[in-house]
């Protein structure tokens, strides 16, 4: 198993955002966890980065025990977060940020950076016609791929993808799912959190779904896609 | 100084009828204001990289020249009627454009909204009166390096258990540091109270540059110095894997760390830093000044240093080196005003807030300076407000 979460607990202060949530994702998969605003999907991720702390429970990542380990350590073993919306570095141009992706890589192994940016150029063309221009000048549909790409430049096991739809137009976000699809073939294991289930559950070979801070259902994708309590609630039911 | 042109204003009209929500709208209008500024930076540092190389170093070699020989020139625009020019540059403008340039690492690189930035200065001054005059006696040139380790000292201490606060939280804690400090001077017997400390050690005499009441060149030609030496340490680290780190700081802290930066070691090394700076700043001062008491390092101290620093462009060096010579330099050219020069100067500093709020020499925005796409409604995020971590997630 690469990634393990055991009964983890988080809290916002005094309200407790997650309450004892376990999942697992295995190499090679796309998981998604899926659950209306507020169900504390966000919050999971940011506490499988290493961004949010755990009040309670265990984080292991290929068997080791990551629950205290800061958020840079993580990313240097490769879980590497696409952060939600405009977590890009909005002064720096888009080949900065590309170049902010690598930066755990120690001197001397720059060698694959070429490498590397020939691929998130394939994936994300128009990065590359934009890629002197400011991060914060780009459209939204624009940031979550330099989000994506960023996060592909620093070679992760695991990608962490929080809401890569959000906001953007249907045709765009037809595109970033198909990418996704393209990245987890070409070999890295995807956690993906999204409002949008109906792609989500699409995309993914199993999923999760969270209902206030509790996982209420798991299967396989396709299964839920056809869940009729599923359906009802997450895919406008019918 | 600000040879730019004006900024493009605003049609307010079009700004109320932009599509969108209002944020949006004044996201934009920032933006544009931002790209128009940065755009004017971009001429003029292309038009500079455009010169032939002999070009800009003697250029460069003129200027040093030029800056080295004030105090023998004197010319008159540059004067101050009724004190001593080589006075004015050495003891107060010398000190303010070392505290702007490690200010400027704290707030301008790192983003770290420091508020109380006068208790480090206070630091390097009262290391070095404590070292040459009121319990030993020892040289100034062996007080450099003490001066510059115990600033950074105090610094470390003060940021180990502070920068885990964001933003505003930060900045009210450094705010009380600095108010600690001057109260520390003020209440303990060992720093002389608030009798202060007489009789500081002046640097040492070195060939025909002697440092006394009545050398004051001397100590303008050692501050050029110390200046022109900070500034190239400083913009190699700012160029360096470590100036890349403070900048992604800055500009997101959430995801620097995803990236695998150590976000808070970074941020302690940008805090100490600074704070040795801001101890050489102090240490200038009292060297010249001879005499430091607590009501020297009050807390309009820090606020003028922060005005230095966003006044002159945060962020971008030759930017607060100016902020900093404006800041100190022109209260002590119109002094004739007397007691109004001060009202004259807060009223220029909001007009220049006003007109240039990005500061005379803002940093240099990266990339080419296309006007952003108009923002759409979709683009507007609304992310879960209950579970955005934000200022008040990040105290929980």
């Amino acid at each position: 198993m690469l990634l393990e979460v055991d009964n983890l607990h988080v809290f916002y202060g005094r309200i407790e955002a997650i309450k004892g949530i376990s999942f697992t994702v295995d190499e090679g998969e796309i998981v998604t966890l899926i659950g209306a605003n507020g169900a504390g999907k966000t919050t999971t991720l940011k506490t499988v980065s290493g961004v949010r702390p755990a009040a309670q429970g265990r984080i292991r990542f290929e068997g080791k025990d990551i629950t205290k380990m800061p958020a840079h350590k993580r990313t240097e073993m490769g879980i590497v977060q696409s952060p939600e919306g405009r977590g890009i570095f909005p002064g720096m141009t888009v080949l900065e940020n590309l170049d902010m992706g690598c930066y755990v890589r120690r001197r001397g192994v720059v060698s694959t950076r070429t490498q590397d940016l020939e691929r998130v150029f394939s994936l994300f063309p128009r990065l590359a016609e934009r890629k002197s221009q400011a991060g914060g000048s780009l459209s939204g549909g624009e940031q979550q791929m330099l989000a994506i790409g960023r996060a592909l430049m620093s070679q992760p096991r695991i990608m962490l993808l929080d809401e890569p739809s959000m906001g953007l137009a249907p045709m765009l976000i037809q595109q970033i799912f198909e990418i996704v699809t393209e990245i987890n073939q070409q070999g890295t294991t995807v956690l993906l959190v999204e409002q949008n289930a109906a792609q989500a559950l699409k995309r993914a070979d199993r999923a999760y779904v969270l209902e206030t801070g509790r996982v209420v259902k798991t299967d396989v994708a396709a299964n839920l896609l056809d869940d009729p309590a599923v359906r009802a609630a997450y895919l406008g039911g019918h | 100084m600000s040879s730019a042109p004006p900024m493009p204003t605003e049609d307010p009209d079009r700004i109320a009828s932009h599509a969108g929500p209002p944020t949006a709208a004044a996201k934009q209008v920032f933006g544009q204001r931002m790209a128009a500024a940065s755009a004017t930076m971009r001429r003029w540092s292309d038009a500079w990289a455009r010169l032939p190389t002999v070009v800009r170093w003697s250029l460069l070699g003129l200027l040093l020249v030029f800056l080295y020989t004030l105090p023998l020139t004197k010319p008159w625009p540059i004067d101050t009627p009724g004190t001593d020019l080589a006075g004015v540059l050495g003891g107060t403008v010398v000190p303010y454009v070392v505290v702007a340039l490690g200010l400027n690492v704290v707030v301008g690189m790192a983003g770290l909204l420091d508020l109380g930035y006068v208790g480090f200065y206070a630091v390097g001054a009262y290391t070095l009166g404590v070292l040459t005059s009121r319990h030993a006696n020892l040289p100034w040139l062996l007080c450099l390096p003490i001066c510059i380790v115990v600033s950074m000292v105090v610094g470390v201490l003060l940021g180990a258990p502070t920068l885990r606060l964001r933003g505003d939280y930060l900045a009210i804690v450094t705010l009380g540091f600095g108010e600690i400090i001057r109260l520390l001077a003020e209440r303990l017997d060992w720093l002389g109270t608030i009798n202060g400390i007489q009789g500081i050690g002046p640097p040492p005499n070195v060939g025909p540059f002697k440092f006394g009441v009545l050398n004051k060149n001397s100590f303008f030609y050692l501050g050029l110095t110390v200046i022109i030496v900070v500034y190239f340490f400083l913009k190699r680290l700012e160029n360096s894997r470590v100036g890349r780190a403070w900048t992604a700081i800055r500009e997101d802290e959430d995801a620097a760390e995803l990236m695998g930066v150590p976000t808070f070691r970074f941020k302690l090394w940008a805090f100490a830093i600074g704070a040795a700076v801001g101890g050489l700043a102090g240490m200038l001062y009292a060297g010249k000044a001879g005499f430091i008491n607590p009501d020297g390092f009050k807390i309009n101290l820090s606020i003028l240093f922060i005005a230095a620093v966003v006044l002159g462009g945060p962020g971008n060096m030759p930017g607060v080196v100016i902020g900093g010579i404006v800041v100190s330099y022109l209260p002590e050219r119109f002094r004739f005003l007397n007691t109004s020069r001060y009202m004259w100067f807060g009223i220029a500093l909001v007009i220049m807030m006003i007109f240039r709020p990005q500061g005379l020499l803002p940093r240099r925005a990266h990339g080419r300076t296309q006007p952003p796409d108009p923002p759409t409604f979709e683009d507007v995020k609304e992310g879960d407000p209950d579970l955005e971590g934000g200022a008040h997630g990040a105290l929980a």
